[in-house]
């Protein structure tokens, strides 16, 4: 592999371009899931080529090859080049990138057990038991599980010198009971809605999500939200679930610090963000509770964003994000550093797979649990009216990441520190910096959980990678609530 | 790039390298290119080619897929071994159908497969180079340069294939080309956008599009913000098939029997305004793909709203069977495989793909079109929305749907565009969107980023809930 890797920088310094990388890739998945007790799909797929990125008068540009053989990798350098010429012909001012050291590197993510010598018969008999366990509820009318496991190898090579090999192993597992009945539909997920828990880890984080344990507890809330009171319309104190929090934390905070989309590259489709470079160390973003970082380094946790370097041979950084409720600091890469007058890039540049570009993408963007001990049940106990809300449904934000509206799965009313009722179809909406500045509480290490979100998409054409959200429960006071149904 | 006769090798291989009672193979193949502009600037620029090997072994009900990129002897193997060793542990599926052969594919037509009725391959579009598309995009920058505007945006061209094979002599086989331009035009405090894409380059002109951007953002310039609430607004094409985009999911034979679907003992029902009539049919002249679906049947054109009555719901082979069967035969209209089928094995079934609005019939009740000019005439007090965005599902059953608007939002009085606005979320039912339908135009082919490329009209739309405004 490495050795298509340096044929390609070999037929782009031919050409004089003055920086040349190229990432080998090889990604392996394998996907399964049930429904209603079968088998739904059992797939496996793996994926290999090469990406070639130039810099050709100060212009980028880029091609790639599924064919790994001498002439197609040769070939797809000279496209790179004479793509990169063609880029400089509608340019403003040349290419800049912030200084590097050369890296020659290995890395695996650590690992327990390599999902892929579990045998499908025991992947799929686990999810067959959760199936099961849902439909035993009745009421049940649907009952959906999944298990995904990536192994993703890539070489990297840069002109500057670099040489990385990394391995990076992604769990994940999930499942959702749907109960529909008159003129509604219900669902319960678990251990979050849209795919589950994800992370960079083996199969250990299948063993470790009690998913049989949940199932019918999980099913019996979806029957019960059919009897339960729709969420009120109005202003209430809202209390998050850590897989809920980290959502809101991948929208209203991940997106808009990304450098690029500041920077008005996303302006066509992702959209900008309203942190333009002037709020940087100035914008009073959120409560002083509010400590934000973005980290990519594995002591941070097994997160989607975890790795050793990234896509253009960074080295994992943590970066402050928020910091006492002040903004800090942006996602950057080395093209994009000097905008902020950063010396370096914060490494977070990243692609879908070898054909596809790096980008700055989130790494693992976490809200550090508070430092005084507090459990959710505390949180609660100490709130005198409000509604804890639970596993999210449905997400929006506008394009300059403002005004966002999420929905959850459930919902409980609060009354003198204690959970009531459940309620239907919550909802809260509002504007992301007034959000962030109401925060009163958050809960402790104890209840701090880095989730991943295996879908997040961004970029033309769109690429969908995963990132990591570390949150723990925490509340929030004068946030509209309801509006979804208004 | 694959062609037909590549793929007819590589399957004889994979047929000699499998011992399962079937063998399907779906090849999908390449050659795509983007050129991606930001600030006047051309900032990304790629092009990537790559083919695709999805093989589907069955041993007597028992089915699994398993997928490559490589098609030397030894990867071929290594994804049969897969396909077959994840289909040897499961149980048989009772529902699961032998393969299609040719002639059930393609309903005794055996021109059908060649995709030779509507060519959507067009040299132009695949011999287009990057410095074509460099030229274009500078011609792009000049409008927005002469406005005192920046623009960003894409300019991409691909050429593809796609064929799906079968051990029961199934052979279908498509290649197409598409070009895309999507323009977005900034000012200060404002923008506009425009997109479209077509397998013709020639059909795509891009000044028109920039200049119709670039006057958007010049005339949303100092936007007003104006209280949320109930308004009639008119949506032009793209903003329509984003919103409506998130039903056709449901109109689904597996939809229907999962109980997931908001037409679940709605079909047949007078759901929507007379005036709504759509149809899914692949081989509209507007329309793109391929003529076939994931199983290689023949993709048939489906009318599934009339008069705003919903008649029917599309079918996989094996769908149509397990309905013909269960408890809801009697109430969903005609069942039959219709060729619009994902790729089995999958859990949700099928979906119509290629969406064609009607022009509705006017009558006593029902008005004929109108341009989007003739509906903000007609227009006392309206919003005009260019562009919804971030649209995601907020109830199943009513469809609620809530996004944002986007790019270019108008406030209407007195039948003119008087000024910007402040962009506004909504929460909306698609069921009372579809039946407060005042006015359509003619359907046009437009494309978004929320929902998948359609023939859709403008629409003026009473009622329409707007819940809150943002910030810009």
């Amino acid at each position: 592999m490495k050795t298509a890797g340096q044929l390609a920088l070999d037929a782009a310094s031919v050409r004089g371009v003055p920086y040349a990388d190229a990432r080998v890739v090889a990604i392996r998945n394998r996907s399964l899931t049930t429904k209603s007790g079968r088998v739904g799909h059992a797939s496996e797929s793996e994926s290999l080529g090469i990406g070639v990125r130039v810099i050709a008068d100060g212009a980028w540009g880029f091609a790639a090859s599924a064919d790994l053989g001498r002439a197609a990798v040769e070939a797809a350098a000279t496209r790179a080049v004479e793509i990169a010429r063609a880029s400089a012909r509608v340019k403003r001012e040349d290419v800049r990138l912030a200084p590097e050291p050369a890296a020659v590197a290995e890395w695996t993510t650590p690992y327990k057990v390599d999902p892929f010598t579990t045998s499908v018969d025991q992947n799929i008999g686990l999810l067959l038991k959760v199936d099961a366990e849902m439909r035993a509820v009745a009421g049940v009318t649907l009952a959906e599980t999944g298990m995904n496991f990536q192994r993703e190898e890539s070489w990297f090579l840069s002109s500057e010198g670099s040489d990385i090999h990394q391995t990076k192993y992604s769990t994940g597992a999930g499942y959702t009971a749907y109960a529909f009945a008159g003129s509604e539909i219900q669902k319960r997920s678990y251990p979050n809605s849209f795919g589950g828990q994800w992370q960079n880890r083996g199969y250990e984080l299948i063993e470790e999500m009690k998913l049989v344990e949940n199932a019918r507890r999980v099913a019996e809330e979806a029957v019960a939200l059919h009897h339960a009171e729709q969420c009120p319309e109005g202003t209430a104190t809202v209390i998050l679930d850590g897989s809920q929090l980290g959502l809101q934390i991948h929208e209203s905070i991940g997106h808009p610090i990304e450098l690029d989309r500041v920077l008005g590259m996303e302006a066509n489709f992702a959209g900008t963000s309203f942190l333009t470079l002037e709020k940087l160390g100035k914008l009073r973003y959120g409560s002083e509770l509010v400590n934000v970082v973005a980290d990519a380094r594995q002591k941070h946790g097994p997160g989607l964003g975890t790795f050793a370097y990234d896509d253009e041979g960074v080295a994992a950084q943590l970066t402050p994000i928020i910091t006492d409720g002040r903004f800090t600091g942006y996602l950057s890469s080395r093209e994009t550093a000097h905008t902020i007058g950063a010396a370096r890039s914060g490494g977070t540049l990243r692609a879908e797979g070898w054909n596809r570009l790096p980008m700055i993408r989130m790494t693992n963007v976490s809200i550090l649990p508070g430092e005084t001990p507090l459990s959710l049940e505390q949180l609660i106990a100490s709130t005198d009216a409000g509604i804890y809300m639970e596993t999210n449904k449905s997400w929006s934000i506008d394009d300059k990441r403002y005004n966002f509206q999420f929905g959850c799965e459930i919902a409980w009313e609060i009354k003198h520190g204690k959970r009531v009722r459940m309620l239907k179809n919550p909802s809260y909406s509002g504007i992301t910096t007034e959000f962030w500045n109401s925060m009163d509480a958050i809960c402790s290490r104890d209840e701090w959980t880095l989730w991943g979100t295996p879908n997040c998409g961004k970029g033309q054409p769109q690429q969908v990678v995963g990132t990591g959200h570390g949150a723990s429960p925490a509340r929030f006071r004068n946030i509209r609530v309801g509006s979804a149904y208004s | 790039m694959l062609t037909k006769e590549k793929a007819a090798d590589i399957f004889d291989r994979i047929r000699r390298f499998s011992s399962a009672d079937e063998v399907e193979a779906i090849f999908t193949g390449s050659r795509f290119a983007l050129t991606r502009f930001a600030n006047n600037t051309i900032h990304q620029n790629v092009e990537d080619e790559n083919s695709i090997v999805s093989i589907r072994t069955n041993f007597a009900g028992r089915t699994a897929r398993s997928t490559a990129n490589q098609f030397d002897d030894e990867s071929l193997r290594r994804a049969v071994a897969a396909s077959e060793n994840l289909a040897r542990v499961q149980a048989p599926d009772p529902d699961l159908l032998p393969m299609p052969t040719a002639e059930e594919a393609n309903f005794g037509d055996p021109f059908a497969g060649e995709g030779a009725r509507a060519t959507r391959f067009f040299d132009q579009t695949a011999s287009i180079t990057p410095a074509d598309r460099a030229e274009v995009v500078k011609s792009v920058v000049s409008i927005a340069t002469k406005h005192k505007l920046m623009t960003a945006g894409i300019y991409s061209t691909s050429e593809s294939c796609e064929g799906v094979f079968n051990s029961r002599g199934l052979a279908n086989w498509h290649r197409q080309t598409l070009a895309e331009i999507s323009i977005t035009m900034l000012g200060d405090d404002s923008s506009g956008w425009q997109k479209l894409n077509s397998p013709d380059v020639s059909n795509l002109d891009a000044a028109r599009l920039a200049e119709t951007a670039a006057k958007k953002a010049i005339e949303s310039v100092h936007p007003r913000e104006i209280a949320p609430g109930k308004y009639t607004v008119i949506l032009e094409p793209a903003a329509v098939l984003d919103i409506v985009g998130f039903m056709f999911g449901d109109y689904s034979g597996v939809a229907i029997l999962d109980q997931r679907s908001f037409l679940n003992d709605r079909i047949g029902t007078q759901l929507f305004g007379e005036n709504i009539n759509v149809c899914d049919d692949a081989a509209h002249p507007l329309q793109a793909g391929s003529p076939f679906d994931g199983e290689g049947m023949r993709r048939r054109r489906v009318q599934l709203v009339e008069n705003g009555v919903v008649k029917r719901v599309v079918y996989a082979r094996a769908t149509a069977q397990k309905m013909k069967n269960s408890e809801y035969a009697a109430k969903v209209g005609p069942i039959e495989a219709t060729g619009h089928a994902f790729p089995l094995p999958n859990e949700i079934g099928e979906m119509p793909l290629n969406i064609v609005f009607g022009v509705p019939e006017k009558s006593q009740s029902v008005e004929g079109t109108r341009t989007i000019e003739q509906m903000i005439a007609s227009t006392e007090r309206g919003v005009l929305v260019t562009r919804l965005w971030y649209i995601r599902e907020v109830d199943p059953y009513e469809k609620i749907v809530t996004g944002m608007t986007r790019d270019g939002t108008f406030l209407v009085e007195n039948g003119k565009v008087q000024c910007g606005l402040r962009n506004f979320r909504f929460n909306q039912s698609l069921i009372s969107m579809l039946s407060n339908v005042e006015a359509v135009s003619v359907p046009a082919r437009a494309c978004g980023e929320e929902s998948f490329d359609m023939v859709v009209p403008a629409m003026k739309v009473r009622e329409f809930n707007f819940t809150e405004a943002t910030k810009f």
